[in-house]
C-alpha cells in the first residue's frame, strides 16, 4: 500500500493511484481494448463473452454489465479509462458525471449552468454542507 | 535562433471539440465558449507561430496502464488524431518538428529532465481541442506541433514545481536552437473540475481565478503549491492545472496579459484561457526567471 494519502478524506472522490491501478489493471485495459471499432462491435455482440476473455474478477464484470461506474471505480477503474466503455454505448462524460452523482442528467446539467458543484462543505468528509 | 515569443493556456474539455466538429458552435449554451476565442483566433493570425510547444495530457489513448511515462515528447513528423471511442475527430493530421523536438530532448535530458521520447503517439482531444479552439476548422494546421504529453492521470503526476522547472529547460534548450523559428508554448487542461464519483461537477471560480492570478504575477508561489490542494479545491481532475505551470516556466518572470478569458460551464468544467507574451526584446535571455 502507498502510506501517505492525504486525499483519503475528500468527499466523494476516489483518486487513481498505484494501489487503484493495481486493482483495476485488467478492468481498464478491458476498457483500453474498446478503442478498436471492431472490438466495440465484438462487444455489442456479446458483451458477457467478451469480458470473459479478460482476467477480471466477477465484481468487476458485473459492474461493467450493470453499467456501475461508481462501482468500476472502488474496483479500480479510471474515468478516462470507462469513458471508453461510455463512447461505445454513445454515451458522453456528462452522462456519467451525473449518473454517479445520482443526479438526473438534466438536473447535474442544470447544475453545472447554475455555476456547477460549490466547494464549501466538500472539501472535507463529515464537513458542513452550507446552505 | 529560436526564440519563444508567447505562451497559451486553455482548457481542453472534449465537448469542445464534438459541439465544433458536430457545427454546434453557434448553440447558445456554446456561443459564449467560443466568443472568448474570437480574440484569440485573430492574435494568432497575426503572431504566425512557426512551432507551438504544446503541452498536454493524453487520457488513456496513446499511453495506457502498460506504459505510463510521467514526461514524453513526440519526436515524429506527424502524429495521426486518434480514435478515443467514438471515431477519431475530423481534424487534419498534426505536423511536428523532429529537428526542434530532438534537440529539446537533448538538452533537456542533459538538465536532469527524463523525458520519454515518442515516435509514435495518436493524440486524443487532450491536443487537438485546444488547435480548434485556436485556429477553427483549417484544412491543414498552420503551424508544425511539438507534443508534451504529461501524466495528470496515474496518481501522482509531477508536482507543479517539477513542470515550472522543466519549462524553464525547454526555454533554454529553444534559446539554444540553431534556426530561426517563431515558437509559443501552450499549457492546456483544467480549470477546476470533477469527472468522477459523487463530487462529480465540482467547480471552484475562487480557486480557478486566484490560480490565473498568481500564475501570472507569482508562478514561483504556485509551483510550491502541493497535489493535494489542487484535488481538494479544483476536484480530482483540476489537477490538470500543473501543465499550465509546465508553459509558464517557459516564459519570462515578466509577462504581459494579452488576453484572459473564463468561462463557466463547458460540459463539466470551468473553462480557462491566457494569452501571455514575452517582452519584444527578452530580458535575462537563457535563464529568465533564475
Amino acid at each position: 500500500m502507498t502510506a501517505d494519502k492525504p486525499y483519503a478524506d475528500v468527499p466523494g472522490t476516489t483518486i487513481f493511484d498505484t494501489d487503484q491501478a493495481r486493482l483495476g489493471y485488467h478492468l481498464n485495459m478491458f476498457c483500453m481494448s474498446l478503442l478498436k471499432a471492431a472490438n466495440r462491435e465484438r462487444f455489442r455482440a456479446g458483451e458477457r463473452a467478451y469480458l470473459d476473455e479478460w482476467p477480471m474478477t466477477e465484481d468487476q464484470k458485473r459492474a461493467v454489465l450493470a453499467r456501475d461506474y461508481n462501482r468500476m471505480i472502488a474496483l479500480g477503474g479510471n474515468i478516462y479509462y470507462l469513458a471508453k466503455l461510455f463512447a461505445t454505448d454513445g454515451k458522453s462524460f456528462q452522462y456519467a458525471a451525473a449518473l454517479m452523482t445520482g443526479m438526473s442528467q438534466e438536473d447535474y446539467a442544470r447544475m453545472m449552468k447554475e455555476g456547477g458543484r460549490p466547494i464549501e462543505g466538500n472539501r472535507r468528509v463529515g464537513e458542513k454542507a452550507r446552505g | 535562433m529560436a526564440r519563444i515569443t508567447a505562451g497559451v493556456a486553455t482548457s481542453h474539455v472534449p465537448a469542445i471539440g464534438a459541439a465544433l466538429d458536430l457545427g454546434k458552435s453557434a448553440d447558445a449554451y456554446w456561443a459564449p465558449v467560443f466568443k472568448g476565442y474570437e480574440f484569440s483566433k485573430r492574435w494568432i493570425a497575426a503572431a504566425k507561430p512557426d512551432v507551438v510547444i504544446l503541452v498536454y495530457n493524453d487520457h488513456a489513448t496513446a499511453f495506457s496502464l502498460d506504459l505510463v511515462p510521467t514526461f514524453a515528447i513526440g519526436c515524429a513528423a506527424s502524429f495521426t488524431p486518434a480514435d478515443e471511442g467514438w471515431g477519431a475527430r475530423p481534424v487534419p493530421v498534426v505536423e511536428g518538428h523532429p529537428e526542434l523536438a530532438d534537440h529539446i530532448a537533448q538538452s533537456v535530458i542533459q538538465q536532469d529532465f527524463d523525458l520519454t521520447i515518442v515516435n509514435r503517439l495518436d493524440v486524443d482531444h487532450g491536443l487537438t481541442v485546444p488547435l480548434s479552439l485556436m485556429f477553427g476548422q483549417p484544412q491543414a494546421w498552420p503551424c508544425r506541433v511539438i507534443p508534451i504529453a504529461v501524466n495528470v492521470v496515474l496518481y501522482p503526476p509531477p508536482s507543479g514545481q517539477r513542470c515550472y522547472n522543466l519549462g524553464k529547460a525547454i526555454r533554454r534548450a529553444v534559446d539554444s536552437f540553431d534556426g530561426d523559428l517563431n515558437v509559443q508554448i501552450w499549457g492546456t487542461g483544467g480549470m477546476s473540475h470533477q469527472l468522477q464519483g459523487p463530487r462529480a461537477g465540482l467547480i471552484n471560480r475562487e480557486f480557478d481565478n486566484a490560480f490565473l492570478d498568481r500564475l501570472i504575477h507569482d508562478p514561483q508561489a504556485q509551483a510550491r503549491v502541493p497535489h493535494i490542494e489542487y484535488v481538494r479545491e479544483a476536484g480530482s481532475e483540476g489537477i490538470e492545472l500543473v501543465m499550465w505551470l509546465l508553459m509558464r516556466g517557459a516564459l519570462d518572470a515578466r509577462v504581459r496579459e494579452v488576453h484572459r478569458f473564463y468561462h463557466v460551464p463547458a460540459s463539466n468544467t470551468a473553462l480557462g484561457h491566457l494569452i501571455l507574451e514575452n517582452p519584444a526584446e527578452p530580458d535575462g535571455r537563457g535563464d529568465p526567471q533564475a
